[in-house]
């Protein structure tokens, strides 16, 4: 990319995006180390996980305010302008993912107390593995600006609900056949629906991508899978 | 990057589809002596709406401008080949009528030009060289020209003091009104705002978007921001040539060239 005849605005745009992969950095390991708080029932990970969430609201507010910082004194236009909105955009997807993924973790904490549930931890653990790979997958496209990638997390988002879908049927068997899982099952079932939600971030930042680099919002539908309307 | 990208001599010229095109420029070359300074210039610019020429120094635009009501042949060697249609009629054809052609197709220069006269005959004096009216009605055309460039009521009670005594704001509104008193259909303001504070310059600005209910405009301007502003089309030039046209919101939003690109975005150079 040509510089800015303004070097100090390259710089300013630059460290908007060194802090959102940093953000994406730390928001991906959330979500990995949430999940593994709830199958490796790891009490002491989910109480670390928890507390670095702070982390991310900091970092989503200082983007923003480097967001707004550069919108009110540089004016940006066209690609300038379709970066900065993005990071503003991605920063608060990233954010919900971290909220996602505290959520998990202070089920792990009350889910190690109760008799382990193995068959379903691990379809969650491969639900977790999944879409984590996603969150990885759409962090890489923003650094690389790779369309090819983005679009391939976008087109990809029904696996994940199908895995949401199969944790639901294989919970509610659980439930009728013992009652006495009941609440640990619940917990799972919010486990699992967060991470289908992480999946769906992940999702709307691949079409933030897509949007920076091409300046064309998305209209056709993505292939859908929706568990209520079967 | 230092070397020359593959689109780095795109060129891109929407059609206007959805509107009458008031002024048509079509294959546009223009000389000043041996230099070559529009070079195959085509430009659409469409009836009641604003239409912007962006560029850096020296690309052609206010060239562009001056062709536009033959202006340029105030001045020994220059040319213009190619076609200007106002409405379908090409304006650059031999023994056309240039004093109603100038009724047609008013200016605003950047710097105000106020006559040392009055400011009620400032506004007045094109009308007179045109047409005959009486009293009332001049006194009507005066207020409505004022009213429409915004400076009504900061000088309808002292008509009859000079031109010359208003701030430079004023003064180039006073240019303005005394531009539309001839009731032109088109416009041209070659940087109207450049000698200009910013409330001046936002008034101007408020003037041409009001101002374009009834006319066509087209604006040369260096600030790119007021292009944004007030234009619904905006036209990049770059040595001579028109690089890429389009609607405005297109423009700043993801521009189709890369030179528009790295212009709008300050990496010019």
């Amino acid at each position: 990319m040509v510089e800015h005849i303004h070097r100090a605005y390259d710089d300013e745009l630059e460290s908007l995006t060194a802090e959102l992969s940093r953000m994406g950095g730390l928001a991906e390991v959330e979500v990995v180390d949430s999940i593994r708080a709830i199958t490796r029932r790891d009490v002491a990970l989910a109480q670390a996980v928890i507390g670095r969430d702070a982390r991310l609201d900091e970092i989503e507010i200082d983007i923003e305010r480097r967001a707004i910082r550069l919108i009110a004194l540089r004016q940006p236009v066209a690609d300038d302008l379709r970066r900065t909105i993005s990071a503003l955009k991605i920063s608060m997807n990233l954010e919900r993912c971290g909220d996602l993924a505290k959520n998990i973790a202070k089920r792990a904490l009350v889910i190690a107390q109760t008799d382990p549930l193995t068959p379903v931890t691990r379809s969650i653990e491969r639900m977790g593995e999944l879409v984590a790979g996603r969150l990885k997958d759409v962090l890489d496209a923003f650094a690389a600006r790779d369309m090819d990638r983005a679009r391939v997390v976008w087109q990809r988002d029904q696996e994940v609900d199908e895995h949401y879908d199969s944790i639901f049927r294989e919970l509610l068997t659980y439930m009728m056949g013992d009652p006495r899982t009941i609440a640990s099952s619940a917990h799972l079932l919010f486990v699992a629906k967060n991470l289908e939600r992480i999946g769906d971030h992940a999702t709307n930042i691949a079409e933030i991508i897509m949007y920076e680099i091409t300046g064309e919002q998305l209209t056709d539908q993505r292939p859908k899978l929706d568990s209520l309307e079967r | 990057m230092n070397t020359l990208a593959p689109d780095a001599f795109d060129v891109s010229v929407a059609r206007i589809d959805n509107r009458k095109v008031k002024l048509a420029v079509q294959e546009l070359d223009f000389y000043y002596g041996k230099t070559h300074s529009l070079k195959g210039v085509t430009i659409p610019f469409a009836e009641k709406a604003v239409t912007a020429l962006i560029g850096p120094s020296g690309c052609g635009k206010s060239t562009l401008l001056r062709t536009m009501n033959r202006m340029f042949e105030l001045y020994p060697g220059q040319k213009a080949t190619g076609k200007i249609l106002l409405d379908g009629e090409d304006i650059l054809r031999p023994g056309l009528d240039l004093t109603r052609l100038r009724a047609r197709v008013g200016m605003v220069f950047q710097k105000p030009t106020p006559f040392p006269m009055s400011i009620y005959d400032n506004v007045a004096f094109g009308v007179r060289l045109s047409e005959r009216l009486s009293k009332p009605d001049m006194d009507a055309r005066v207020e409505d020209s004022l009213r429409r460039s915004a400076l009504w009521d900061e000088v309808k009670d002292k008509l009859n003091t000079s031109g010359l005594g208003l701030s430079g704001g004023q003064q180039q509104r006073l240019c303005v009104a005394r531009g539309i008193a001839v009731r032109p259909e088109v416009l041209l303001l070659d940087e109207p705002t450049s000698a200009l504070d910013p409330i001046s310059s936002a008034k101007l600005e408020e003037t041409v978007t009001q101002l374009k209910a009834d006319y066509t405009i087209v604006i040369v301007t260096h600030n790119l921001g007021q292009a944004a502003r007030v234009s619904d089309y905006t036209g990049f030039m770059y040595l001579g040539e028109l690089v890429e046209f389009g609607e405005t919101a297109g423009m700043f939003t993801k521009p189709a060239t890369k030179r528009a690109s790295d212009y709008v975005t300050g990496r010019f150079g």
